[in-house]
C-alpha cells in the first residue's frame, strides 16, 4: 500500500470517489508511513484511533455518494491550531497539559470538508522561528539529503517546519501551515512544496494560538498547486467569531487553474536583487521568468522603494503583538504553574520556565517598544513604514498583476549550522516579510534543485483577495518547471 | 540604542518574566544588538504618513450587546493548574 502515500490530494480524492481504495486503506498507508518515520520528529502528538474513527465514516458517506471536498484524506495539523480534546502545545513547555475545549474554525472547516487528521506537528515555539529549532520539543528534520553530504541534518525551515516535513516525507497528503512573515512559505521551499499564505482576513484566526495578530494567517502546505487550491477552499470563509475575518466570496480555487496566462504583467521587483544573492537564486528567477514568457505573459520591471525596510519594521511590529498576546500566559488559567510566594512572582517565574529563549528575546523587545518613552519613536514609527510598504504594493499592482520573487535567500541549511545572531536567522525571511506586512497573497512553488541537489522555490504575490491568478500562474509554471524531484528513497 | 543592565531589569519586570543576574550580560548585548538593527527606519521620511494598525480595510464590526455564550464553567476550568469550587486559584494576594 506504500503507493497510496505517493499520491497528490487530487488523485487520492478521484480513487476514493472511483472506489479505487478506501478511506480506511488510504489512512492506514499513511499511519504506517508515520509510524515509520518518528526519526524526523515531526510530528507532536499522533492520533492514528481517531484519524481511523474519521475514515470510516468518510467511506460510509463515500458510498452513499456523499462527502466534502476532503472527504477521506489524511493531513497532517500544525500545532498551532486548537483541536478540542487533543493537547495543543504551540511547541511551548508553557502549554503543558493543555487540551482545548473548543475546535478552531479551520480546523473544524477541514473536519467538515471530510479530511482525516493524523496528528499535530511540530513548529518552532510559537511559531517564532524560520528553522524549527526553536520547538520545546526538538528538532524536525527535513527528509531532502544533500548530495555532497547525506549524512548532514538538515533543517525544514519554519515556523510550520513539522508540516513541511510531513508532506514531504509522504506521510501526509497535505498539511496546515500558518504565517507570520514566512512560516509557510520558507518551509514550502525548504521543502520542495507548495505553500500558499492567502490574504490577511481569507482564513479565521479563531482558534489558533496567537502570535502577531495583525499578520497572522493560515494556508495550506501542499505538493502539488491543484492541491493547495482545493485544500485552500476548505480552510477559508467568514467567520463572525474573527473580528478581522472578511467578508467575501469564496470563489472556487480549481477552477481558476485555466493553464492561460497569455497577456498577464508579471512584477518583477529590483530591489529582491540584493548585493549577495547567490547566482543560483538569481538563475531560479531568470528561469521562472523565462518559463512566463515562454507562456505568453509579460515580465514588467517594478520597483518596491521600502523593500529594505520590512525587516526591521516586522521585528518592531511582530514583537510588540507577541508580547501583549502572550501575557495571557500567567500560570492561571491553562498550563505551566511555577509556583512562589506572591501573585507576581508566580508570574514571572512560570513565564521564566515556560518560555524559550527566542519567545522570551521576542517579548522583551516586544516589551520595550511599547514602553512609555518609546512607544512613538519604535511602534508609531514602524506602523507609519508598514504602510509605505504596503503603499509600495498597491503602485505596483497597478500596472502589473502578479509579482514573481525568490521565496528564500537559501536552500535549506543544517542543523546547528547558523550563528547566534538571532538577526542573521531572521534574514530568510527577507522576500516573503514584505507580503505579510502589506496582507497580501504569497504562494511558493518549487522550481528548482540547488546544485547540492536540495529544493529551491519562486515566490508569486497576488492582489488583496486575487489568489486565483496566483494560483493559475503557479499551476502553469509547475508544468513548465515539471518539478518532480522526491527526497531520496521516495520518487515517483 | 545601547540598552544597560537596569534597563533589561526593569524590561523583564514588565514582562513579569524572570531573569537571573549571570543572564542580564547576554541580554544586554542581544537586545541591543536587535534595537541598532531596527534603528535603522529612522532614516525613512514618514511625516505626514498616518500609521497602519491593519491591513484589512473594514470598519470593525459590532453586535448586539447580548450573551451569547458560556454556562460551562467545567469546561472553563478543565484546564486550570489549580482550582476550587469554581474557582482559579492564585498566591494569597492581599494580607
Amino acid at each position: 500500500m506504500t503507493e497510496l502515500t505517493k499520491l497528490t490530494l487530487a488523485a487520492a480524492r478521484d480513487g476514493l470517489k472511483a472506489k479505487n481504495f478506501t478511506a480506511v486503506e488510504l489512512a492506514n498507508a499513511h499511519i504506517a508511513a508515520m509510524e515509520k518515520a518518528r526519526g524526523l520528529n515531526a510530528f507532536v502528538t499522533e492520533t492514528p484511533e481517531l484519524a481511523l474513527e474519521r475514515a470510516k465514516l468518510s467511506d460510509a458517506k463515500i458510498a452513499k455518494g456523499a462527502g466534502g471536498a476532503m472527504e477521506g484524506l489524511p493531513i497532517g495539523m500544525k500545532d498551532l491550531f486548537c483541536t478540542e480534546g487533543v493537547p495543543s502545545t504551540a511547541c511551548s513547555k508553557i502549554l503543558e497539559g493543555f487540551v482545548p475545549p473548543y475546535e478552531s474554525t479551520v480546523s473544524a472547516n477541514l473536519k467538515k470538508a471530510g479530511a482525516v487528521v493524523l496528528g499535530k506537528t511540530a513548529l518552532d515555539e510559537f511559531a517564532m522561528g524560520s528553522s524549527n529549532m526553536t520547538s520545546a520539543f526538538g528538532p524536525v528534520i527535513n527528509p531532502w539529503k544533500r548530495k555532497s553530504d547525506p549524512a548532514a541534518q538538515l533543517v525544514p525551515g519554519g515556523s510550520s517546519g513539522g508540516s513541511a516535513a510531513a508532506v514531504a516525507a509522504r506521510l501526509v497528503l497535505a498539511a496546515t501551515g500558518t504565517d507570520t512573515g514566512g512560516s509557510i512559505r520558507q518551509p514550502a521551499a525548504f521543502c520542495g512544496l507548495v505553500g500558499i499564505k492567502p490574504t490577511y482576513g481569507r482564513c479565521s484566526r479563531w482558534g489558533i494560538i496567537a502570535f502577531a495578530s495583525s499578520l497572522d494567517q493560515a494556508g495550506p502546505m501542499t505538493r502539488t498547486v491543484r492541491d493547495a487550491a482545493i485544500m485552500l477552499g476548505s480552510m477559508v470563509g467568514y467567520d463572525p467569531k474573527d473580528s478581522t475575518s472578511a467578508q467575501v466570496a469564496v470563489p472556487d480555487f480549481e477552477a481558476a487553474l485555466s493553464g492561460d496566462i497569455r497577456g498577464l504583467k508579471v512584477g518583477i521587483p529590483r530591489e529582491y536583487r540584493p548585493d549577495g544573492l547567490s547566482d543560483e537564486i538569481s538563475k531560479l528567477w531568470e528561469d521562472g521568468i523565462a518559463m512566463l514568457k515562454a507562456a505568453g505573459a509579460t515580465p514588467v520591471d517594478i520597483s518596491l522603494p521600502h523593500t529594505k525596510y520590512a525587516l526591521p519594521t516586522y521585528y518592531i511590529v511582530a514583537p510588540a503583538e507577541c508580547s501583549s498576546n502572550l501575557a495571557r500566559y500567567d500560570g492561571v488559567r491553562y498550563g505551566l504553574r511555577v509556583e512562589g510566594k506572591t501573585l507576581d512572582e508566580m508570574y514571572a517565574k512560570t513565564r521564566a520556565a515556560g518560555f524559550g529563549k527566542e519567545v522570551r528575546r521576542r517579548i522583551l523587545i516586544g516589551t520595550y517598544v511599547l514602553s512609555a518613552g518609546y512607544y512613538d519613536a519604535y511602534y508609531i514609527k514602524a506602523q507609519k513604514v508598514r504602510r509605505l510598504i504596503a503603499d509600495d504594493f498597491a503602485k505596483a499592482f497597478q500596472s502589473v498583476d502578479v509579482i514573481l520573487t525568490p521565496t528564500a535567500p537559501s536552500p535549506a541549511f543544517g542543523i546547528g549550522e547558523t550563528d547566534d545572531n538571532p538577526v542573521t536567522m531572521w534574514l530568510n525571511d527577507v522576500f516573503t516579510i514584505p507580503t505579510s506586512l502589506a496582507g497580501l497573497p504569497g504562494l511558493s512553488l518549487p522550481t528548482g534543485l540547488s546544485s547540492d541537489g536540495l529544493p529551491l522555490g519562486l515566490q508569486l504575490i497576488g492582489r488583496p483577495f486575487d489568489e486565483e491568478t496566483v494560483l493559475k500562474v503557479a499551476d502553469v509554471m509547475e508544468k513548465a518547471a515539471g518539478f518532480s524531484a522526491a527526497p531520496s528513497g521516495l520518487e515517483g | 540604542m545601547s540598552l544597560d543592565k537596569a534597563t533589561v531589569k526593569n524590561i523583564a519586570n514588565l514582562a513579569r518574566l524572570e531573569v537571573r543576574d549571570d543572564e542580564l550580560e547576554h541580554l544586554v548585548g542581544e537586545l541591543s544588538n536587535i534595537l541598532q538593527f531596527v534603528e535603522q527606519l529612522a532614516e525613512v521620511n514618514t511625516d505626514g504618513v498616518a500609521p497602519m494598525t491593519s491591513v484589512a480595510h473594514m470598519e470593525l464590526p459590532r453586535r448586539a450587546d447580548e450573551v451569547t455564550d458560556g454556562n460551562y464553567p467545567d469546561k472553563v476550568l478543565a484546564n486550570a493548574p489549580e482550582c476550587h469550587d469554581g474557582f482559579f486559584l492564585v498566591p494569597k494576594v492581599v494580607e
